[in-house]
């Protein structure tokens, strides 16, 4: 056993109302400047839909994640001799117009315009080179089925349905749709960080935030192929790439980070899982049905004192193990089964994990159903839904849906009682829960505030700048290490 | 696989640093988004090196209780790109005035050396007044300095008010609660000036007027988190996911503890997807499903069997038991007035007999009058007016009958018109026959009349529907054809809500919004839902009621604000105007209805009252004193006093005489009666935190026409000539307006054709006081950063103002000048009682009384060399009246000796006055003196009201009698709101905000003639219209008969219905311009197609189209997406035209935007007052600016766009 500590993450779907708050915050924080005004490091997508950048899950086409090699895995991409030979030439990289071109407005033409006979108007232009824009596509083109014709349609995740089930999915009866906020996964086994030649981007030990180094990143693009989510960005002016940080500035301060505090629906959880670092390899290469239940598998207990015992063997702070007892993404992920990875195909092990939403029944008139409808009358596909959160397996999607929709049959007995007690009772048996733990899920669920969703455990500051210099006389520079070490920029 | 792994590399990990570096920041302020939105969140703006870089939401509201969710963090997508604009190049940052005026001024004050006969000069002459209004919006804005800026307002409002007349100045921002004094700086210049404050809830359509009429009530509903208290919650015409972004999250929550969630919305709004069931109910159609839920509840859980606490609940705290007079219509029978207490030998020598209302005793077997009506309000004698059920003359016991099914007289047939099929319905009801002054007289019960309304039979004769299966009004087979929703899921929506009441004692709630607000029949829609409301028990609970969320106004200390933000401390009455009535009247949008169009609206129109085109009612209101109007008359109102003056009248009281009689005698005329004659017209109109001549511009290009006299895109032919009778026609003026100022910190479309743009300091630029419904905080808004470049904030602008007009009032307005100021029966007020029947002074019916029979008349002294004085000082009339709200008042002249003692003061004419020449002394004050932030005024606020009651109310009061809050607590944290008799809600140990608990639990009346929720409006207006019982009345369709004269189908081109729902990427117009929500989105604000509706045009998903009726035409986008169903377009509230807009190819010029297409309809009903809760108040009472009955054609534009 060889214990690690990653700081990680659930969204509870069912909360999530897309409204951006998380992307506009990390946007004002971090990309607010020339070379990454393209880059939405946190996003947030309509599924169905194509996405940004554009079908990224398109992996015969974006060529990211691992594949199943023999007993172990391997970089779609190929490996690091493919690698190099594409050094200049990589066709699995996404493109500009896979992204967007950024664009602004001729906003101080309406305070010079000179008398004329019309009124003034502000006309978009390229913020790449100034000239006006036929603006074509955007970061978040298809938000709420914009133009679901073409991109809902369009979706990677769609493309075993049959062509009356894509059909389907714009009828009145069957139409919906769901937000899918994105980020960095902060992968476990991470592609990015395998794929770049330049040994820039580097896994923290103390919390599992994945860097890229601006120090040493080469601008070589291979993270940005290899890693299939597509989270890692070219930064244009620079060069070199860029991606979510997790905010560490503000985890080394307590503070949650900015996706997470400014998250209106209170759908985002942080917390440490303590996981078994040797047994990735085993993790990552299970068959595709397997790679769910393997993942959890891999999260230890750290309310088990020889897990508690080989972490501290392991060099991880006892505040750090504490955190991890009361995490929330523990909970969720290991102790309820709530939370998914997304596409656990993809091999990269996510710490970003994701309750799958609740949706509306079909609009079948006068269906017969029990309250709230009935898992077979949901008007996503367990397929579709399965192609996300299940590596393609509907188990445990199932599993997470019978257990959601236990809970609420459980409170709504005890409290208005138009569902019986022994109903909801059969609903937690078949759910696989005690009363106790439906409480606990709709307590974390529905009452907790900040400081229960996040927990963010105490970063220990002092322990990485200690082998640098002496802590104590540096405090007052915040012990920053940069001005210290005279590599100021 | 052994390169992955985790490093703890110090020296390889000192680039950290720079991100470290990026994340720093040196101060952080709470602020918060000070206008438009409601969502009152509490941020924390980050400064870096003196510069705003950010904002985050603050997280520290305190706990309500453990059991609620808390309302951490609020703030949106939206709020959080706010800090884009302070620095952006939309900022204005300096003084503009446009250069074709600048020119105009810069030469006459050459030419003279006061600066008011400068202004004369230029308005005085046609053609530089036309040179400088076509102008307007054409570009060619110029800086100028503060100095110039201001003088040249300055002396146009002096000369305004010499020349005209002082309500000829008007004055329009929204929604104070939000950034409550930077409002209040433009208002109380404005009042005490003499000139106008315009509403904005009735003319955003966001009033919803079914709120006065049942409960007498502008609005009240839930906080956010009562809804995590409700167990059953159907959403509809409100996409709280979209639109109450930092609410939602009790849904789920909710959700989560076993609330079902149903959506009505003919789209897949992002509320529907989160919704347990999605009815996909066609568009504006919500009252007929709610009808048909009525039917159910009625059959099912009032007839077949009876729910004991649905029973107790209607019987006392509705007018389900009140007897109500069966009159003779035609060959029929048809409900008629409720039976007063005059009608009886027995109680007729009763103060306000006429006013008190009976219900049928069982135990007595008559009739007899129970406490707590309208009578018992306004009677010498207090504490009567409670919902105990006994009668006042000798204290009896009342043992309500709510129906007279068992026991009656007779069972007589009476007529229920079906207004969608013109087809009447006799069906039998029940009636006791009550001798009275008249005779004997047939009464039956609201119940009755509700049972039979509905077609509910309960075995009586008549057409009856046999069945829920069956048709006739109001089955769930009958709603079908209007909704599109199945009647089974009809009965079993109604069963499941019913169900949930019945187990929960009321927790179900309705979360209602502008998608049902802003249809022509709105208050039908919304009766309908509130009727099933209050049959189930569900008002006044925790996790029940009728949650209104749009544009709702929740002024929290609105006892103490009032008194400041209209010179109430001066003078009083003020000058408030319904906007919908002023921009209908002014820009002419009257002119182009046709009286068919008035039919095709509302057929249901019988009698008299209800005959006549729009105008005629609007012009009668105004007439009778059931609305406000200004300009008030044919002159300037203060020239009146000097002509009273001149033939003799020396006191108040003669000058009102004089003017009554002069009225009467047709001599004084009203200028509504002859609106576009010059000396009607509006001259001078200030804008601030607003876009008044956009989003908010119902007819925009009418605006643009009338108003402004520039470039507009409207092809509509006049159609009222002929047809209005009250009004005088001449030509349609255009160009009315002399001056157009705006105060505003970005370039949106009022400031584009402003004629002078002063540019105001934004929300992280100056103190300020935030409340809200959404929760029950207040918090503040704070200088992050002064004010940036030449920006002020909006209270110091118009300080700045004041002064200068006392400058120039010295030559110009010297001494005290007496103004006569006309103002309407007023809610809250005796006036409730003023007419009980439609009297019409002007055709002989009755004497011209002011104040009783036609608008009130009062004299009020302006010092206008003391303008500013005023401004900045409390004056000394709230010391002598107190202060107080909905009726009561309370003193508060030691709250104010303490200000003057601790506070800062300022003395002139010798007296010392608490100072509020600064925003943050005005909020201390405010806090100082309110109940809701001040727990000694709380006590005497309920002290008053325990007095008027006549039931126990102070112990409220009494927990939190020492809390005192300042600006400086709030800054450290949001405080809650005490407990006050402002409002109705209850919150004593951590409950959340519920409407009307207080009512419910505590016995105090609505306000309302019955004193209880009125279900049945008795009105003879209402009577007329068909409007007296919960009501169906359909759409007019979409044949386009009143959008489509002028324009005709071409080729390629749709016509569908229009709809501006509140969106996702702005709030109304704010943010939907800046670069952050414009790349989230399209970069353009598009027009939603159905893919069926796109097909028939030829229309593509990102397709530039342009979308035109007769009033105007915007070119966008279209999205062509599933979730829009065919017949129906949205483009959500609001576009600007600034940015992105190209020319219209039909009109040849810039395209506009949503406005563009919508011309303002009046519903007249909405205008009758002087009446129980039919009675007037700014903002409650009132016709609204409803929109949604808009038709367009759409069409693909061929080639490129032309800019």
């Amino acid at each position: 056993m060889n214990v690690r500590a990653q700081v990680s993450m659930v969204f509870h779907l069912d909360k999530c109302i897309g409204c951006h708050t998380c992307s506009v915050a990390c946007k004002n924080q971090w990309t607010d400047r020339k070379g990454v005004e393209y880059a939405w490091w946190n996003n947030v997508e309509t599924k169905p839909g194509a996405g940004y950048p554009v079908r990224w899950e398109d992996q015969a086409e974006r060529r990211g994640g691992w594949v199943k090699d023999g007993e172990g895995v391997k970089l779609r991409q190929g490996g690091r001799a493919a690698t190099l030979g594409r050094l200049f030439h990589n066709p699995a990289l996404p493109v500009l117009d896979d992204y967007y071109e950024p664009w602004t407005y001729e906003y101080e033409h309406l305070f010079t315009a000179p008398a004329g006979t019309d009124q003034p108007t502000a006309r978009p232009v390229s913020l790449l080179d100034g000239r006006p824009l036929d603006v074509r596509a955007g970061p978040n083109w298809d938000d709420a089925l914009g133009g679901s014709e073409v991109y809902a349609r369009g979706d990677p995740g769609l493309e075993g349905a049959t062509e009356s089930e894509r059909a389907a999915l714009l009828e009145v009866k069957r139409l919906t749709y769901f937000f899918l906020p994105r980020m960095c996964n902060h992968c476990l086994n991470a592609a990015c960080v395998a794929a770049c030649p330049s040994g820039a981007i580097y896994k923290r030990g103390e919390d599992g935030v994945v860097l890229v180094s601006q120090d040493r990143c080469k601008g070589w693009r291979m993270c940005i192929s290899a890693c299939p989510y597509k989270k890692v960005y070219a930064n244009w002016e620079t060069g070199k790439s860029e991606k979510c940080i997790l905010c560490y500035p503000r985890l080394e301060n307590g503070e949650a980070p900015a996706c997470f505090h400014t998250c209106v629906g209170r759908i985002r959880y942080l917390g440490v899982l303590l996981y078994d670092a040797d047994r990735i390899p085993w993790a990552a290469s299970r068959p595709d049905d397997e790679l769910v239940d393997a993942q959890r598998a891999l999260l230890l207990d750290p309310r088990d004192p020889a897990v508690a015992k080989q972490a501290r063997a392991d060099g991880i702070p006892e505040q750090m193990i504490d955190a991890a007892r009361r995490s929330p993404v523990l909970r969720f992920v290991k102790d309820w089964g709530l939370a998914l990875p997304l596409h656990a195909e993809y091999r990269t092990l996510p710490a970003l994990f994701y309750v799958p939403p609740l949706l509306p029944v079909l609009g079948e008139p006068a269906l017969e159903r029990g309250l709230f409808g009935e898992l077979g009358q949901a008007r996503l596909s367990m397929r579709y839904l399965a192609g996300l959160f299940g590596a393609g397996n509907e188990a445990p999607v199932r599993a997470a849906y019978l257990k959601l929709s236990a809970v609420r049959l459980h409170r709504r007995a005890s409290q208005v009682g138009d569902v019986t007690a022994a109903d909801a009772a059969a609903a937690l048996a078949r759910a696989g829960l005690t009363a106790p733990q439906a409480d606990a899920i709709h307590r974390l669920t529905a009452l907790a505030d900040m400081s229960e969703r996040i927990v963010v455990p105490p970063l220990a500051r002092e322990g990485a700048t200690e082998p640098v210099l002496e802590p104590q006389a540096h405090h007052a520079d915040g012990l920053g290490l940069l001005r210290v070490l005279g590599g100021g920029r | 696989m052994s390169w992955i792994e985790d490093v703890i590399r110090p020296r390889a990990q000192d680039w950290e640093e720079l991100y470290r570096t990026r994340h720093q920041h040196d101060r952080v302020v709470r602020s918060t988004h000070g206008v438009n939105c409601t969502g009152g969140c509490s941020w924390n703006v980050h400064v870096k090196n003196g510069v705003v870089a950010l904002e985050t939401q603050a997280t520290d509201y305190p706990r309500l209780c453990p059991d609620v969710p808390g309302y951490e963090p609020r703030g949106c997508q939206r709020g959080i790109s706010f800090s884009w604009y302070l620095y952006s190049p939309l900022r204005v940052k300096y003084p503009y005035l446009r250069g074709t005026l600048l020119d105009l001024w810069r030469a006459a004050r050459a030419e003279h050396a006061d600066p008011v006969d400068a202004w004369a000069s230029i308005v005085g002459d046609p053609v530089k007044r036309r040179a400088y209004q076509q102008a307007r919006g054409k570009g060619g804005l110029r800086r100028a300095s503060w100095d110039e800026a201001l003088e040249l307002v300055a002396a146009s409002t002096v000369h305004t008010v010499k020349r005209h007349g002082a309500d000829r100045v008007v004055g329009f921002s929204p929604i104070p609660a939000m950034s409550m004094l930077s409002f209040a700086g433009g208002t109380r210049f404005l009042q005490l000036l003499g000139g106008v404050s315009l509403s904005f809830y009735d003319w955003y359509c966001d009033l919803p007027n079914a709120s006065p009429e049942v409960w007498g009530e502008q609005t009240d509903v839930a906080e956010s988190a009562d809804w995590y208290h409700s167990k059953y919650v159907v959403a509809m015409g409100s996409n709280v996911a979209t639109t109450r972004t930092p609410d939602v999250h009790f849904l789920a929550e909710a959700r989560h503890d076993g609330a079902k969630l149903v959506v009505l919305s003919p789209d897949c709004s992002d509320s529907a997807k989160y919704a347990d069931e999605w009815v996909p109910i066609h568009a504006g159609q919500d009252g007929a499903f709610w009808l048909a839920v009525g039917h159910v509840l009625l059959s099912e859980f009032h007839h077949q069997r009876q729910v004991p606490s649905f029973q107790d609940y209607v019987t006392r705290f509705s007018d389900a038991p009140f007897l109500v007079e069966l009159e003779a219509k035609g060959r029929a029978l048809a409900p008629g007035r409720l039976l007063p207490a005059a009608s009886l030998p027995r109680l007729a020598g009763e103060e306000n007999a006429a006013f008190k209302f009976l219900v049928w005793d069982r135990t007595t077997d008559g009739p007899r009058a129970p406490q707590g009506t309208l009578g018992h309000r306004w009677q010498a004698r207090k504490g009567q007016w409670n919902l105990d059920l006994v009668e006042a003359t000798d204290g009896g016991e009342i043992a309500p009958v709510t129906s007279f099914l068992e026991q009656h007289d007779a069972v007589v047939q009476v007529a229920f018109p079906d207004h969608a099929t013109g087809e009447v319905a006799l069906r039998g009801v029940p009636v006791r026959v009550v001798a009275t002054d008249r005779g004997p007289v047939q009464v039956t019960t609201v119940m009755d009349l509700l049972f039979a309304r509905y077609g509910v039979g309960r075995g009586l004769a008549g057409d009856y529907p046999a069945s829920e299966d069956a048709p006739g009004a109001y089955t769930p087979a009958w709603q079908e054809p209007f909704t599109g929703v199945d009647r089974r899921d009809v009965v079993r929506i109604a069963r499941e809500w019913a169900g949930t009441a019945e187990r929960t004692g009321g927790k179900c709630s309705i979360i209602i919004g502008a998608g049902v607000n802003q249809w022509y029949h709105a208050d039908l829609a919304y009766r309908a839902a509130i009727t099933a409301l209050v049959l189930t028990g569900c008002v006044g609970k925790n996790g029940g009621g009728l949650n209104h969320y749009v544009g709702q106004e929740k002024l929290a200390p609105v006892a103490p604000w009032s008194q400041i933000a209209f010179g109430l401390d001066w003078a009083r009455p003020p000058r408030l105007q319904n906007a919908p009535s002023f921009h209908y009247v002014h820009t002419d949008q009257w002119r182009y209805e046709s009286p068919e169009e008035d039919l095709r609206f509302d057929p249901a129109r019988t009698g008299k009252l209800a005959a006549g085109h729009t105008m005629d009612h609007q012009v009668r209101a105004v007439r009778l004193g059931w609305l406000p109007f200004y300009p008030q008359f044919d002159r300037s109102p203060a020239e009146v006093v000097r002509q009273a003056e001149a033939a003799g009248a020396r006191t108040d009281a003669e000058v009102v005489a004089w003017a009554a009689k002069e009225i009467a005698e047709r001599r004084l005329r009203f200028a509504v009666e002859d609106p576009d004659a010059e000396e009607s017209w509006p001259r001078l109109w200030f804008i601030w935190r607003a876009n008044a001549l956009a989003s908010s511009a119902k007819g925009h290009e009418y605006f643009l026409r009338h108003y402004l006299g520039t470039h507009h895109g409207s092809i509509a032919p006049e159609a009222a000539e002929g047809a209005v009778r009250d009004a005088v026609w001449r030509d349609a003026p255009e160009g009315k307006l002399d001056l157009v100022v705006d105060l505003n910190f970005r370039m949106d479309t009022s400031a584009l054709y402003s004629d002078v743009l002063l540019p105001a300091a934004t929300w992280y630029e100056k103190d300020d006081l935030n409340t809200t419904d959404m929760h029950s905080f207040i918090h503040p808004l704070q200088a992050a950063v002064p004010p940036c470049w030449e920006s002020r904030t909006d209270w110091h602008i118009f300080e700045d103002l004041a002064r200068r007009v006392s400058a120039l009032s010295g030559a110009h307005l010297p001494g005290l000048v007496r103004d006569l100021v006309a103002t309407p029966l007023m809610h809250d007020t005796p006036a409730e009682m003023a007419q009980r029947e439609v009297l019409d002074w002007s055709k002989g019916e009755c004497p011209a009384v002011p104040g009783k029979t036609m608008q009130g008349l009062a004299v009020v002294e302006r010092d206008y060399v003391h303008l500013h004085d005023r401004f900045g000082s409390f004056g000394p009339v709230a010391r002598k009246a107190g202060i107080g709200a909905h009726g009561i008042s309370w003193k508060v002249d030691d709250l104010l000796d303490d200000a003057v003692r601790d506070g800062p003061s300022v003395e002139w004419g010798g007296t010392r006055y608490p100072s509020i020449s600064e925003p943050k002394d005005a909020a201390n004050l405010i806090l100082r003196l309110a109940p809701e932030t001040n727990g000694e005024s709380a006590w005497r606020a309920w002290k008053a009201e325990e007095e008027k009651v006549g039931k126990r109310l102070v112990d409220l009061a009494e927990p939190n009698r020492g809390v005192r809050t300042t600006f400086a607590d709030l800054a450290r944290q949001p405080r809650r709101l005490l407990d006050s008799p402002c409002w109705t809600g209850l919150t004593g140990g951590g409950r959340t905000y519920s409407a009307y608990v207080l009512n419910v639990e505590r016995g105090v009346p609505w306000r309302t003639l019955t004193g209880r929720q009125q279900l049945y409006l008795d009105h003879p207006g209402f009577l007329a219209f068909g409007e007296g019982l919960p009501t169906y009345k359909p759409r007019p369709g979409l044949d386009g008969s009143h959008d489509l004269r002028t324009t005709q189908d071409g080729p390629g081109e749709i016509r569908l219905g229009f709809l501006t729902p509140h969106g996702k990427w702005s709030i109304h117009s704010t943010y939907g311009d800046n670069l952050r929500m414009l790349t989230l989105s399209r970069g353009v604000h598009p027009i939603w197609l159905a893919p069926a509706d796109a097909a028939r045009a030829g229309i593509a998903d990102h397709d530039w189209v342009e979308v035109k009726n007769d009033n105007g035409a915007m070119v966008t986008r279209a999205v062509v997406s599933a979730r829009i169903p065919a017949g129906i377009a949205l483009v959500y509230h609001s576009p600007e035209r600034t940015v992105g807009v190209p020319k219209a190819p039909s009109r040849g010029k810039r395209g506009g935007m949503h406005n563009s297409l919508t011309r303002v309809r009046l519903k007249p009903t909405l205008m009758f007052g002087g009446y129980g809760q039919f009675t007037w108040a700014s903002n409650y009472w009132g016709p609204t600016g409803n929109n949604r009955d808009t038709t367009v054609l759409v069409r693909r534009l061929d080639r490129a766009p032309s800019w």
